[in-house]
């Protein structure tokens, strides 16, 4: 087996124990929200011998383990059980919200990387330099910045005032993809402005690295252009950084949209595990942070398959 | 193969000139302020001459070879002087220029084949870009003249070799891949700075040999940059001796070798290891090259000269001719009869 396949193949079988460990943990912080699920399944004014019903009916008597097996059998089959409160299947809601919030992620990561990297790059060619100052000091300010404040802001002047963009709400991407992008604007670059201020500061320092290597000096000595030895070499030599920052940059984003969707009113995962957690339908907040932390999971597994592709070292470790 | 065998063989003086020198002085800015690292350093590099550029480390050897390429550090350093060649100062030629003639014309390696690949592109693509950023050629055939050009170098393998990563080779065959990307463009000038200092000494030797053979065969000129003269004896037609960031001597090899006209090359001969002995004579030279902060007003080496008197350090010396092509910055230069190596 050749290095490469080597790493792959161990990255992959930590994969699955990883998983069966990140059910567990789900499974177990419901179990600790305070709040008992046979009281908000029995409903207001239930008596005592309802609830008592209701616990039987639902199988919440049998012992956790019980429960987590049976749970986590029907996850494994696509069945996330039902919402407390509304009786939809948890996983058709969750299927129904994820593309608003899908959009706005996926619209603030490539601000962050279309803002961020080419920032970062002139930054680092121009490092300590006025410019360079400039935009690190922007950075510092931006990753401090709150993005529930600045999506208030936003709105306000933006959306309410000068009426660019839609202040709220979301529309789906298939019915009517110009209006879906507008609605995201907004939110993307609410959560966009602490992911350009990282991308831009983590470019910058590993770039300035990269550019006093040996190989840069090399690649000028051969009668290279400026932008190739940056945009290809230098970027590809960053690229395992831009790879980490990235990975971390979704994994917040995805905690932040939660704030995010309930600024502008997305009907998002995020509003959805909000409006689960205050109405305590646990079915609905096991489901929507399992599906978040199996993204989470995933995602960085793609990563790592990502570092071998992009820098043929990594296999060797 | 003996010193006089190799330098006896150098182009005659109606050869051309390719390359040539002059006057170029380099600053660094620093806190304190500019420090001049090189002054007024001049020499020619003729059509297939290989030039020994010798003297300590920090004598100025390496920024006088990024010099002549405008690869200097940007911003922090400074040249002055000219470096002509094909009609123009590359010293004042707009980047575009450089750009043309880097890896095309002259090219340069450097001491660290570990270093001075990119880890993340395999060889080949290293290759293929400098051909394809010099001549308006397909990838296919990039390739091929790729493959020739390891082939060239003596990489065995060189069709699988083009496919693998820098840190898949060995020391001695990344410096082979080195020397490949630097030559498959066929430049007039190769700057070889300190080329086979970090390889052990079997693999320099080859890699000496390669230099050789190359320049042999395509009539390409080097520039051979080494603080170590066993190295550039081997291979040179021609020696030019640094002493803090100034030229103290230039002369043919082979005059230089046996008599040294300045009293620093002397110095520089009578600690090179000896094959004859096979091993190192444990003569070197006491004391340390002057910083670039506080340079002596007289002769830089002055305060390490055996044969010094209160006149040299009184003011600068300049070059005087010692033979027809043959200089030396000494004031005694006529008088002193230095201790060569014997033939
Ligand atoms: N980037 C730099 N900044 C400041 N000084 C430098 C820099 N590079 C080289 N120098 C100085 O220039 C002088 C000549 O260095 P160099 O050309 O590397 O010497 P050599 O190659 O002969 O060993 C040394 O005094 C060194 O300290
Ligand atoms: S000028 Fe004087 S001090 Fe300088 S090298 Fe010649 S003899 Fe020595
Ligand atoms: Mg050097």
């Amino acid at each position: 087996m050749s290095g490469n396949a080597r790493f792959l193949w161990r990255r992959l079988s930590q994969f699955l124990p990883v998983i069966l460990l990140a059910t567990i943990v789900v499974f177990g912080l419901v179990q600790l929200i305070p709040g008992d699920p046979a009281v908000t399944l029995a409903g207001e004014f239930a008596t005592k011998e309802r609830i008592e019903e209701v616990r039987r009916l639902y199988g919440l008597d049998r012992p956790l383990m019980v429960q987590y097996g049976a749970w986590l059998w029907d996850a494994l089959r696509g069945d996330l059980s039902q919402s407390l409160l509304s009786s939809k299947p948890v996983a058709d809601l969750i299927i129904d919200r994820f593309p608003a919030t899908l959009i706005v992620v996926v619209g603030a990561v490539l601000l962050s990387l279309a803002v961020g990297i080419p920032l970062g790059m002139a930054a680092a060619t121009r490092a300590r330099s006025r410019f360079d100052a400039a935009v690190m000091a922007f950075s510092s300010f931006g990753v401090a910045l709150p993005s529930f404040w600045l999506a208030m802001v936003l709105v306000y002047w933006v959306a309410l005032s000068w009426q660019l963009l839609p202040a709220t709400g979301s529309v789906p991407f298939s019915s009517a993809p110009g209006d879906a992008i507008a609605h995201a604007i907004l939110p993307a670059i609410a959560l966009a402005a602490a992911g350009i201020a990282e991308v831009s500061r983590q470019v910058r320092s590993a770039l300035i690295e990269v550019l006093a290597s040996d190989y840069i000096r090399t690649l000028r000595a051969k009668g290279l252009r400026r932008w190739r030895i940056l945009w290809q070499h230098g970027l590809k030599n960053i690229g395992v950084t831009l790879l980490t920052v990235v990975g971390l940059l979704i994994n917040r984003l995805l905690g932040a949209t939660v704030v995010i969707e309930a600024v502008f009113a997305i009907p998002g995962i995020g509003s959805l595990l909000v409006h689960a957690a205050i109405n305590k339908d646990f079915a609905v907040v096991q489901g929507v942070v399992l599906v978040m932390v199996l993204i989470v999971i995933c995602l960085n597994l793609i990563v790592d398959f990502l570092y071998a592709a992009i820098d043929p070292r990594v296999a060797r470790g | 193969m003996s010193m006089s065998e190799q330098g006896a063989s150098g182009p005659g003086a109606t050869v051309e000139t390719l390359l040539s020198v002059r006057g170029l002085s380099v600053f660094f800015k620093t806190r304190a302020g500019e420090t001049q690292v090189a002054s007024d350093v001049s020499f020619d590099l003729r059509r297939g001459e290989r030039v020994g550029l010798v003297g300590e480390s920090g004598c100025g050897k390496t920024v006088t070879g990024l010099s002549i390429l405008g690869l200097l550090p940007r911003g922090a350093a400074r040249a002055a002087g000219e470096v002509r060649f094909g009609g123009h100062d590359l010293l004042a030629a707009p980047e575009r220029h450089l750009n043309r003639v880097r890896g095309r014309a002259i090219s340069m390696i450097f001491q660290e084949p570990m270093s001075a690949l990119d880890p993340v592109f395999t060889i080949g693509r290293q290759l293929s870009e400098t051909i394809r950023s010099h001549f308006d050629v397909s990838t296919r055939e990039a390739q091929e003249r790729g493959i020739a050009a390891l082939d060239a170098v003596g990489i065995p393998l060189p069709r699988q070799r083009y496919f693998e990563y820098p840190h898949q080779l060995s020391g001695g065959m990344r410096q082979r891949a080195m020397i490949a990307i630097a030559t498959v463009c066929h430049p007039d000038v190769l700057i070889a700075d300190e080329a086979t200092t970090a390889l052990d000494v079997t693999i320099q030797a080859q890699i000496i040999d390669l230099l050789i053979r190359l320049s042999d065969e395509n009539g390409m000129a080097i520039l051979f940059i080494s603080h170590d003269l066993g190295v550039i004896a081997e291979a040179c037609h021609r020696l030019v001796t640094m002493y803090a960031g100034q030229v103290v001597e230039d002369a043919p090899l082979d005059d230089a070798l046996v008599r040294p006209r300045h009293p620093y090359t002397a110095g520089l001969l009578a600690s090179m290891p000896t094959r004859q002995k096979g091993a190192r004579r444990l003569t070197s030279i006491p004391g340390r090259v002057p910083s670039p902060a506080d340079m002596p007003d007289g002769c830089r080496f002055a305060m390490r000269c055996t044969h010094a008197q209160p006149d040299c350090r009184r003011a600068a010396v300049a070059l005087v001719t010692t033979g027809p092509a043959a200089l030396a910055r000494c004031r005694r230069a006529h008088e002193l009869t230095l201790a060569g190596v014997a033939a």
